[in-house]
């Protein structure tokens, strides 16, 4: 008592818990912050797309076809069919970003438990599941979309289901290396020896230590899966007409590309633009939640 | 080394046997009778039976696969339903035009990307580390069916430099080495290039950049060597992590370049594939996805015995 009592009085400091820490370095670098802003102003013009008094994206016009950009009362021109651009584009991040983003958080989820698990057990539980992943990883990310979206057809539901299918493994392949590293650790067999269940020492003492670098490596993928979303629309087993979703854009307008040749790569641009800033704040959040790949 | 060789040779073993399961699984996925492409629509319930019989299908599963299994090791993948021709024959004449399209991208894209991975890593935290940091994350985050088509709308509609389409002038199959048939690689070769530019000068800039700070290149810079025989050292010890994902992106680069054969028309594999599913020719799908799936397994094979040939610190482990 009397240590306290003669050591100089220090002002009270609540210590920075993790998540602020990593909020205010993200809040200090501006290239993230404004990938952040880009992406955030692409879903919510996406969500609110009916109430932006945009012209009907589904209403074409036999005479006003393939019109140029700048063109009065279509900005952005008009498409093969005559319907309108700009709200052809703004319409289109609703399935694009749909479809590109939710695999990923399914994968997220999925394949974190399977590695988890694995990485925890380990075992024969662990070869089960890891070596199913490896076969898996025997398939390009692209062929193995294509081929399960071919063989199902086209349509949301099969597209979805296929990007899933390939974003599993790679991240229960993360999941189980980091888990299995947090595993050998003494705290784990400390909680083990007080009498803690597994799920009850997964749930307290694993998540929290494995959720950051599994969550930095499923943001890094979000890139490739609106690439890959996109991409089968491209290819016309995503995405059927007349949707309007950008990767089904491209390809109806490669027709136009000798009449209108700028028109015909917008829709890539939205792709690009999303794709680069969704990798730029994935490489943001690494570096503010302090992950090493 | 060759205990080594012997144990990897013995995984690829049940990754291989595992991809044809899932290839074979591919056409059971698939919606609707494999019997309406074939059978006319009149056809009696009996008819239909015998039908079934006779391509094995009123069997159960693990005994179709055996059968499919047993015909594929003396080289039978079975006929293509729209052409009829043996599926082997196509899948091998395609494999060999996306071969010639993924190698040339890789001349391209490889020492580009080494070069500037190198520069970067070893100028670390300069303009020009600035400069090829924002190319390779450019380069792994653009579409490349999009860019293909806006360097069409540049080289072949504005400028009418390259043709667009196809792998030879009248979109004749075969090919030579001569510039009526090069002009036609041009572009889709230069398009396939930039993803993996992006990822091999990130893989090299990080690997120069961890090795120029060990203590060892301080070493032989105090013991008076050469900046050039001292860059030799770090080029060693970069060698087999950046031959590895080479060899995986070449692996990529052949399964990864159905898009850009469809923007191109490039009578290749993905070509094959995406004419396949569209005529709903499963077991053309099926061929070209297991042909396509195990020659990735045999690049990772390959890359893991070259890279233990390089390094002897990976046979340890």
């Amino acid at each position: 008592m009397a240590l306290a009592e003669t050591s100089p009085v220090a002002p009270v400091q609540k210590p920075q818990g993790y998540w602020a820490g990593v909020g205010a370095r993200l809040v200090r670098d501006p290239l993230t912050m404004i990938c952040l802003g880009v992406v955030l102003l692409l879903i919510l013009s996406a969500v609110f797309a009916p109430y932006l008094g945009l012209p009907d994206p589904y209403k074409g016009s036999m005479i006003a076809r393939l019109k140029p950009l700048g063109t009065p009362g279509h900005i952005l021109g008009t498409d093969e069919q005559g319907r309108d651009m700009f709200a052809r584009l703004i319409y289109g991040g609703r399935l694009t970003l749909f479809i590109g983003l939710s695999p990923v958080v399914l994968a997220f989820f999925i394949g974190g438990v399977l590695g988890i698990v694995a990485g925890y057990v380990g075992g024969f539980v662990n070869t089960v599941i890891m070596r199913t992943v490896d076969v898996f990883f025997a398939f390009p990310s692209v062929l193995l979309a294509i081929a399960i979206s071919g063989a199902l057809g086209a349509g949301i539901v099969n597209s979805l289901v296929s990007l899933t299918i390939v974003f599993i493994p790679p991240i229960a392949r993360v999941a189980e290396a980091v888990t299995s590293g947090v595993r050998a650790l003494d705290y784990i067999d400390a909680a083990r020896a007080t009498g803690a269940s597994a799920l009850t020492v997964i749930r307290v003492h694993v998540i929290g230590n494995v959720l950051s670098p599994i969550f930095v490596y499923a943001t890094s993928l979000t890139s490739v899966c609106m690439i890959l979303a996109a991409g089968l629309s491209f290819l016309g087993i995503g995405v059927r007409p007349p949707e309007p979703e950008w990767g089904l854009m491209l390809n109806t307008l490669r027709s136009a590309i000798y009449v209108n040749p700028w028109l015909s790569a917008l829709p890539g641009v939205m792709i690009f633009v999303t794709s680069l800033c969704l990798n730029l704040l994935s490489d943001g959040l690494r570096s503010a939640m302090n992950v090493r790949d | 080394m060759l205990s080594y060789l012997i144990r990897r040779l013995i995984l690829v073993l049940p990754v291989a046997f595992g991809v044809s399961v899932i290839c074979f699984l591919l056409v059971q996925i698939a919606p609707g009778d494999p019997l309406t492409a074939i059978m006319p629509i009149d056809a009696t319930a009996e008819e239909q039976a015998a039908m079934r019989a006779a391509y094995g299908l009123d069997k159960p599963l693990p005994i179709q696969y055996a059968v499919w299994i047993g015909n594929l090791v003396q080289g039978d993948m079975g006929k293509s339903i729209a052409s009829g021709r043996p599926v082997a024959t196509e899948v091998f004449g395609a494999v060999k035009n996306s071969l010639l399209l993924a190698a040339s991208a890789a001349v391209i894209a490889f020492p580009i990307g080494v070069f500037l991975g190198f520069l970067a890593g070893y100028f670390q935290e300069s303009w020009v580390d600035r400069c090829v940091t924002a190319l390779s994350i450019t380069g792994v985050s653009v579409p490349n069916y999009w860019l293909g088509i806006v360097l069409v709308i540049i080289f072949s509609v504005n400028l009418g430099w390259l043709p667009s389409m196809g792998a030879g002038p009248g979109g004749s199959g075969a090919w030579e080495w001569d510039w009526l048939h090069v002009r036609h690689l041009v572009l889709p070769a230069v398009t396939l290039a930039v993803v993996p530019i992006g990822i091999v000068s990130r893989t090299v800039r990080a690997l120069s950049g961890d090795i120029l700070t060990q203590d060892f290149v301080q070493a032989l810079y105090a013991k008076g060597m050469s900046r050039v025989d001292v860059l030799r050292h770090v080029a060693r010890n970069a060698a087999a992590t950046a031959l590895s994902v080479m060899g995986l992106q070449l692996g990529y680069l052949l399964g990864g370049s159905i898009l850009i054969e469809t923007v191109f028309n490039w009578p290749g594999s993905g070509f094959l594939l995406s004419n396949a599913i569209f005529q709903r020719d499963l077991p053309l799908l099926q061929g070209t996805i297991l042909v396509l799936a195990l020659f990735f397994v045999a690049m990772n094979l390959i890359v893991d015995v070259v890279q233990a040939a390089i390094d002897p610190r990976i046979q340890r482990t």
